[in-house]
């Protein structure tokens, strides 16, 4: 039974200029212990996704779908003490910018215990203990000293580090990372990803891992979504996403990377992402796709099977890297 | 031109979607507070009774008519259609005294507002260009004036300048004048940090025309709202002046000379007192809801949209 | 050999920093110690992490900032001191394009205006003419004459980047510093832009000093290469020759940290351990030691010099000492 079970979820916000819908029936089977890479450009609608399942969106978003249950419960039908309750417990989530996520009036000790506090039920000794305990396993050399530091007084992957340290801190069964490394350096980035790689296999925990860099996606992830202008365009393993990709906007993407150069061109992907009035009930990668036609112009695209990376797709790409 | 770009049909969705022009998007965003649009049509009638005012006024606003001593508007007991809403105490139409008191008031309001702007400016981009000891030296006069509670010291001046109009008017600039040099300065500071500068530099720009043409325009939104309450404030510090014998002098028909007048009367002909009175509150009222509105269309964070 | 169009000799950009009213004012040694020449027709591109001083070596080359040591030749004119006329004079030769699309372009004005104004402020062309090669530019960076009248909002990310090239491109430089150009940018239009960017230094005969931390992309575009750690040059040389063989231990860990878009490539990757130093207080000897897993007694105390070998200039005692 999957942890995670999303089937159309979709949502839309109001704006001035009239309704937006910024994801568009996707669906989601994570399984414990899964590793989910969300692949996506801006427009994708890849954070909006996750930020719907935590109940993060703001007021002007409207959440519907067939069914959103995690771990057998309900998620649309709880009330919000109960969604609080989840949150941040068994469902977690670190953003991009580890700096700005955390709070720069509080010490870093008083944000983990904070959490602590919230969801587990010990007393202040115990709450201290763990979380120098928390810090250790992160990584972080000195925990006892840099409890006591404010966030502005650690570096970006230290930061990082501490929002990963209170996302586990209650032992979640399924974290989702945003974009964790995108605002660090390579080093860095090289670090974080293998912390959570190192604490995912240490905890089973699932982990959805939300990016935009193809690297990241091929050397921590097992399977693959790609999202698209808020639909979600091919589902694969890794191993087969890279070798043979199936939509042409993956094909055409993974040819767009520098490594896949072919002399001092790159084939890039003429055009830009569809904005807010310019989504067509029809293929919405047409207007960019080379292989499009008239069929891909007018009728909406069926959903291909698992061996075809469920591709959204009239004419999926019939194997072998582009 | 790179084949990459023009694919088929993009450049012309692209075309046909063009985001509306800024002006046609800030009255949108302007026309959505109805307490501000409301206050927009109050401001525009009273600017244009103080424009036409010698055509709208029934009488001349210092001509005393012996025989009509405190003189009832004409809604209540006594009054007639002569003087619609009465006269004071030595016989001059109110209506009429209003109507050029409108004039008097937002002549000071604008003047005020554009003296402080245009200095209050000037003294703000200097301090955010020069630092060092010119900034602190022109933030330590600003601090200087703000410790001062301001009715105090635009009394100061003008008991020093001697009463007039012209005096009231440099007085209030003076007390208003912070608050246009902080919030040029702490503007300037901040666009100057960004990268578009930079590139004006590395364009070539000179100091003057980085000042003036690239991020003086950039700072203009805060201080289009910090203007539009800025003339309230200064209707309002005017009316103090005024009610203090210290500003527009008799018989110039100043709102707030004509409420200081008129105290004793608050009994026997409560008009005499009122009407100024609600002129002021009505006035300043309408251009700060109406400056409100402002800047919440011209702050993109405040907006809902 | 092509022409030398910039030398720079051990240049040092210094800040001073206040700590506080009651602490002693610190120095921030942004760039300690580079040297570097860039060659006409040649893309150069600096790499390294935050910290190390590349953007602040972009400034100091497009003389946004003077240098506070070394010598800069630009074009075989001396502008070590910041000599305002010899600065105004070279803006025609080095321009500079910026990361952030959303930051670089004026707000309140109109792009057309934006791309006339090097024109207006360095040359007397008239209107007419500055319009005309204005929509000139337009039209080689794949924009369109409608849009010389819009607002940099109406645009997007890859749009503006396109007119900050335009706008840069306007005086006719010889050297384009181009500060993580595509950083900001989305996969595919990361690869229009520097698509773009090819067109047209082939088209201009332009010579790039490309700052970056995407080792990807800098593979790609790069002809030399200078890898920077702390303020100082650790390796340079031919982009290819370090790439296959990178000899300094930062580098090597550079390189095998960067995520590789293949999931059956084998990853050995070097651990590097620690955070990146602060500039304020730099460890002693090679800045690098504490993270190095080659560090001796001599790497703590003595700063490494550069050592040339199969042309590649490198900073490091374990490789003058034949240690790796």
């Amino acid at each position: 039974m999957p942890l995670l079970d999303i089937r159309a979820l979709s949502v839309d916000f109001t704006t001035a200029r009239g309704p937006f819908r910024a994801v568009d029936h996707v669906d989601f089977a994570i399984d414990p212990g899964d590793v989910l890479a969300v692949v996506g450009e801006s427009g994708s609608g890849k954070s909006v996704a996750m930020l719907a399942v935590m109940g993060l969106l703001p007021w002007t978003a409207t959440v519907t779908a067939d069914r959103m249950t995690f771990d057998g419960r309900d998620l649309m039908a709880i009330t919000p003490e109960a969604r609080r309750k989840l949150i941040g417990k068994d469902i977690a989530m670190i953003f991009q910018e580890p700096v700005a996520s955390l709070n720069p009036c509080f010490t870093v000790g008083f944000q983990i215990e904070e959490s602590l506090a919230t969801h587990m039920a010990l007393d202040s000794q115990a709450r201290r203990a763990r979380a120098v305990e928390l810090l250790t396993s992160v990584g972080i050399p000195e925990p006892e000293r840099r409890l006591g530091q404010f966030p502005h007084q650690l570096s970006g992957g230290m930061c990082q580090r501490v929002m990963i340290a209170m996302a586990i801190s209650c032992a979640p069964k399924l974290l989702i990372a945003d974009e964790p490394t995108t605002a660090l350096d390579v080093t860095i980035q090289a670090q974080i990803l293998d912390l959570l790689v190192a604490l995912q296999k240490q905890t089973g925990m699932a982990l959805v891992l939300i990016t935009h860099d193809m690297g990241v996606v091929a050397e921590t992830a097992r399977r693959v979504v790609v999202q698209y202008a808020g639909e979600q365009v091919e589902r694969q393993v890794v191993d087969g996403l890279f070798a043979s990709p199936r939509h042409p906007y993956t094909a055409a993407l993974l040819a767009a990377l520098p490594e896949h150069a072919k002399g001092a061109r790159l084939a890039s992907i003429p055009g830009v992402v569809p904005g807010q009035f310019d989504k067509a009930d029809a293929c919405r990668f047409a207007p960019r796709c080379a292989r499009a036609d008239d069929k891909c112009r007018t009728v909406k695209p069926p959903r291909q099977p698992a061996n075809l990376g469920e591709a959204l797709c009239h004419y999926p790409l019939s194997g072998g890297a582009a | 031109m790179p084949a990459d770009v023009t694919a088929a049909g993009l450049e012309v969705q692209a075309e046909a979607l063009a985001p509306p022009r800024p002006l046609a998007e800030f009255w949108r965003a302007f026309g959505e507070n109805r307490g501000a649009v409301v206050g927009l049509w109050i401001v525009a009638a009273i600017v244009l009774v103080a424009i036409f005012a010698p055509l709208l006024a029934p009488h001349s606003p210092i001509e005393q008519f012996r025989e009509a001593f405190k003189r009832p508007p004409a809604f209540m007991a006594g009054g007639d259609w002569n003087f619609p809403l009465g006269t004071d105490a030595v016989g001059r139409d109110m209506l009429s005294r209003l109507m050029y008191g409108a004039r008097l008031s937002l002549f000071i309001g604008l003047a005020v507002m554009l003296v402080s702007m245009f200095i209050g400016v000037a003294l703000g981009l200097a301090a955010a260009f020069s630092g060092g000891f010119v900034d602190v030296a022109i933030l330590r006069i600003m601090d200087l004036i703000m410790a001062i509670p301001s009715l105090v010291l635009a009394i100061l001046i003008v008991a020093v300048l001697g009463p007039s109009l012209t005096n009231t008017i440099i007085a209030i600039t003076a007390v208003y004048l912070p608050r246009y040099v902080r919030l040029t300065r702490a503007s300037a500071i901040g666009e100057m940090q960004k990268d578009y500068v930079t590139a004006a530099k590395v364009a070539g720009a000179g100091p003057w025309r980085i000042m003036l043409a690239t991020v003086l325009p950039n700072c203009v939104a805060p201080l289009i709202v910090q203007g539009a309450l800025g003339i309230s404030d200064a209707i309002l510090e005017a009316a103090g002046l005024g009610f203090l014998g210290l500003g527009a002098q008799p018989p110039a028909p100043e709102w707030g000379a004509m409420l200081s007048d008129s105290r004793e009367f608050l009994q026997a002909a409560p008009w005499i007192v009122t009407l100024p009175g609600l002129a002021i509150l009505v006035t300043v009222l309408a251009i700060n809801v109406m400056g409100d509105g402002l800047r919440d269309a011209l702050d993109p964070k405040l907006r809902r949209g | 050999m092509s022409e030398v169009l910039i030398r720079a000799d051990h240049l040092a950009r210094r800040y001073d920093v206040r700590r506080g009213m009651f602490s002693a004012k610190a120095t921030v040694k942004a760039v300690a110690d580079a040297s570097l020449t860039v060659s006409q027709g040649r893309t150069l591109a600096i790499v390294g992490e935050s910290g190390c001083g590349k953007s602040t070596l972009a400034r100091l080359l497009a003389m946004i900032e003077r240098p506070s040591d070394g010598k800069l030749v630009i074009t075989g004119s001396d502008v070590s001191d910041g000599d305002p006329a010899k600065v105004r004079a070279l803006r025609q030769t080095v321009q500079m394009v910026f990361q952030n699309p959303y930051g670089s372009l004026n707000p309140r004005q109109k792009i057309g205006a934006a791309l006339e104004e090097p024109l207006a402020i360095t040359t007397n062309l008239p209107a007419a003419e500055r319009r005309a090669r204005a929509n000139d530019m337009l039209a080689k960076v794949g924009l369109r004459p409608e849009h010389y009248h819009r607002y940099p909002h109406m645009f997007s990310g890859g749009q503006r980047q396109r007119i900050a090239i335009a706008r840069a491109l306007m005086p006719r430089p010889k050297v384009l510093v181009l500060d993580e150009p595509v950083s900001a940018l989305d996969v595919s239009i990361r690869a229009q832009v520097l698509n773009l960017l090819a067109d047209l230094k082939a088209e201009f005969g332009l010579t790039y000093v490309i700052i970056s931390h995407d080792l990807a992309v800098v593979r790609h575009v790069a002809d030399d290469l200078m890898i920077m750690y702390l303020g100082r040059v650790v390796e340079s040389g031919a982009s290819a020759a370090i790439f296959a063989a990178p000899k300094h231990p930062y580098t090597q860990a550079l390189l095998s940290a960067t995520p590789v878009a293949d999931p059956r490539a084998k990853r050995n990757r070097i651990r590097l351990e620690g955070e990146l130093p602060s500039p304020i207080s730099p460890p002693s000897g090679c800045a690098f030691h504490p993270r190095c897993r080659f560090a001796n007694d001599r790497c703590r105390t003595e700063q490494p010099a550069a050592t040339i070998s199969a042309g590649v200039t490198v900073a490091c005692h374990a490789v003058a000492e034949g240690r790796i």
